[in-house]
């Protein structure tokens, strides 16, 4: 359903903003020869037949050709894609994990000197615009340091239809500055998540308990109080890995990496509605394929949703 | 009490505002901060010596003077100068003044359509409250920031390029506007529903009072309190948003500058050592939105416990 909205609205920005005609032709082709095209493309049909066309080429992963580059979309963003999608995961997984421990840690230790500063620095992280944030990066490392590069991906290995930069040590370096860039900002969420979530749950009747039995305060902690604590995690975590997707935007332009966001960017420069549309589709695809996944993973998680499931089920 | 005048001040004074206000230097001192800020920005004229935009009075062999403070520095530019001989304090400001501009046209653009919507929503309720409630919830799944690139993309597309640059900081105020309505909407609404069940507006209704009058006039000044709150926080939003945009190069164009575009022009010469170019736009930009971060969390803590 949010697939076809979204095809709708893209398909109209395909169809309604500018010419598509006049994006392709030169200036001194002939009225007639404008019909002609006109016709071979199928513009001339009713709206709900080139809407079904649209939906069915794009379901086949066609998208037309930019007008930019004068190449494939589909051929453009499947390029790029890997670049964004390992540049997304990593700092997906750095903003989880150290998210996640640091929650926990100032989550335990509410009057630490250590927290007070954890959280200032999270709410500075708040304030820090991704892309300043990105410059700082590269003046210090790149710039006076010298230790990381501040553009592109290194060197990669292609495999397939793949192309990594895991496997080459100037591929894993370039990954660095870009990705700890991106994670901040969904870190500092995550912090301040956890955190709330664990002083909540520290109250709670069964961690008293847990105590009581003369459990480990350790494994009170990380076994029974944060297993609990992770649920509300796992949605912001989803929700947030579009949101990181929209975000690459900005540090793939800041770094230069070659990935879809910097293709959107000059895509929005260039008016290269294909290449937007496309990359509108895309966008509402991942979306609506985390929440499906969230949604998965809240069964395996929780048991009350599994025991209400079964209980419609059976 | 009971004899004494009121006038504004004094119930300025002997509101529980104040007293939270005098109480919390955090909430002083971004106040303090601001106002430097936008005295200096609106009223640039009278500040600042230079006019960064009037090429008669620059030299080029100012170019790339660094800060005062440092060994090539002069003191006439405190702050250096940009690769056009600019003196950097002078064109923040300039630049500052924009980003404030867009800033505000597009938090009250975005208030206006929110809470519009969001009143009128919580007010009669129905089908229609589904369907404004349904659109917020479409637009709170994607990123404002994905929102207003997609906007400006297609207003690209509508208006021919030579009008573009001139339409752009149009356009900019309402791509954000339009990226953050929703919250105004929600929050509005959801305070609407609990103050139409008041006596007060049933009074109304029985007197005859129009919908429309007792929406606006009656149920409008009681919602104000956290759709304030809202609207600060939207305000820094905004301004980040602003500079993003900018940033990217889909924002304001080079010719009048805002936060962000200096911040990239100023980028193109991070390599060459001349920090100060894309460092001090960026420090007052991160000042800027800290402050008006520090406040709207005070305002949260104050107008509105309930939100917390």
């Amino acid at each position: 359903m949010v697939m076809l909205v979204v095809a709708f609205v893209s398909f109209s920005l395909f169809n309604f903003v500018g010419d598509p005609i006049n994006n392709m032709v030169g200036e001194e082709t002939s009225d007639a020869e404008r019909t002609e095209l006109r016709e071979t493309l199928g513009l001339t049909d009713p709206i709900y037949i080139q809407f079904t066309r649209f939906v069915g080429n794009a379901s086949k992963g066609n998208f037309g050709i930019s007008y930019q580059l004068k190449r494939p979309v589909s051929e453009l963003i499947s390029e790029r894609l890997p670049a964004t999608i390992e540049l997304v995961l990593v700092s997906a997984l750095i903003a989880l994990i150290s998210g996640t421990l640091l929650g926990v840690y100032t989550g335990i230790n509410r009057k630490g000197y250590l927290s007070d500063i954890i959280l200032a620095i999270s709410l500075l992280g708040v304030s820090l615009p991704t892309f300043v944030i990105g410059i700082l990066f590269i003046y210090l490392f790149a710039v006076i340091l010298g230790v990381l590069p501040s553009f592109g991906r290194g060197e990669v290995v292609s495999l397939g239809y793949w192309t990594t930069g895991f496997l080459t040590l100037s591929g894993l370096k370039a990954i660095i500055l870009p990705s700890v860039t991106l994670s901040l900002f969904q870190m500092t969420y995550i912090i301040r998540l956890v955190r709330a979530e664990m002083m909540e749950i520290l109250q709670t009747d069964y961690i008293k308990f847990a105590r009581a039995r003369g459990i480990k305060e350790k494994s009170i902690h990380y076994k029974h109080a944060l297993k609990n604590g992770l649920i509300p995690v796992i949605t912001i975590a989803g929700i947030n890995i579009g949101t990181l997707i929209a975000f690459s935007i900005i540090t793939e332009t800041v770094f230069q990496w070659p990935g879809m966001g910097f293709l959107f960017i000059q895509a929005v420069q260039f008016v290269d509605i294909p290449i937007m549309s496309a990359y509108l589709v895309f966008i509402a695809f991942v979306f609506v394929m985390i929440n499906f996944i969230v949604d998965i993973l809240y069964y395996f998680i929780d048991p009350r949703i599994r025991v209400k499931a079964e209980a419609v089920s059976g | 009490m009971d004899n004494k005048k009121y006038t504004l001040i004094s119930r300025i004074k002997d509101s529980d505002i104040y007293f939270s206000f005098i109480k919390s230097p955090t909430a002083i001192l971004s106040t303090v901060i601001l106002v430097i800020i936008f005295f200096c920005s609106f009223f640039v004229e009278l500040v600042t010596p230079y006019n960064p935009f009037d090429p008669s009075s620059l030299s080029l062999m100012d170019a790339f003077t660094p800060p005062s403070w440092t060994e090539d520095g002069l003191s006439k530019f405190i702050l250096g100068t940009d690769g056009q001989g600019r003196d950097m304090l002078s064109t923040i400001l300039y630049g500052s003044r924009i980003s404030l501009i867009v800033g505000f046209s597009a938090v009250i653009f975005a208030l206006v359509l929110g809470v519009g919507l969001g009143l009128s929503a919580g007010y009669f309720g129905g089908k229609y409250e589904m369907i404004v409630m349904r659109l917020t919830d479409v637009q709170l799944t994607v990123p404002s920031i994905l929102m207003a690139l997609l906007v400006d993309g297609i207003a690209r597309g509508i208006i021919s390029r030579e009008m573009h640059d001139e339409m752009a900081i149009y356009v900019l105020i309402f791509a954000i506007g339009i990226s953050e309505w929703p919250q105004f909407a929600r929050v509005s609404r959801a305070a609407t529903l609990v103050e139409k069940n008041k006596d007060y507006v049933s009074a109304s209704t029985i007197i005859g009072v129009s919908n429309i009058i007792i929406m606006f006039k009656h149920i409008l000044p009681n919602i104000m309190r956290p759709v304030l709150v809202i609207g600060t926080i939207g305000l820094a939003l905004a301004i980040i948003a602003e500079a993003t945009l900018s940033f990217l190069g889909v924002g304001v164009p080079p010719t009048t500058p805002s936060l962000g575009t200096l911040i990239r022009l100023g980028n193109d010469f991070l390599f060459s050592g001349e920090w100060w170019i894309t460092f001090f736009p960026a420090i007052f930009l991160v000042l800027l939105a800290f402050s008006i971060n520090l406040l709207g969390d005070w305002m949260r803590d104050t107008l509105n416990p309930k939100l917390n």
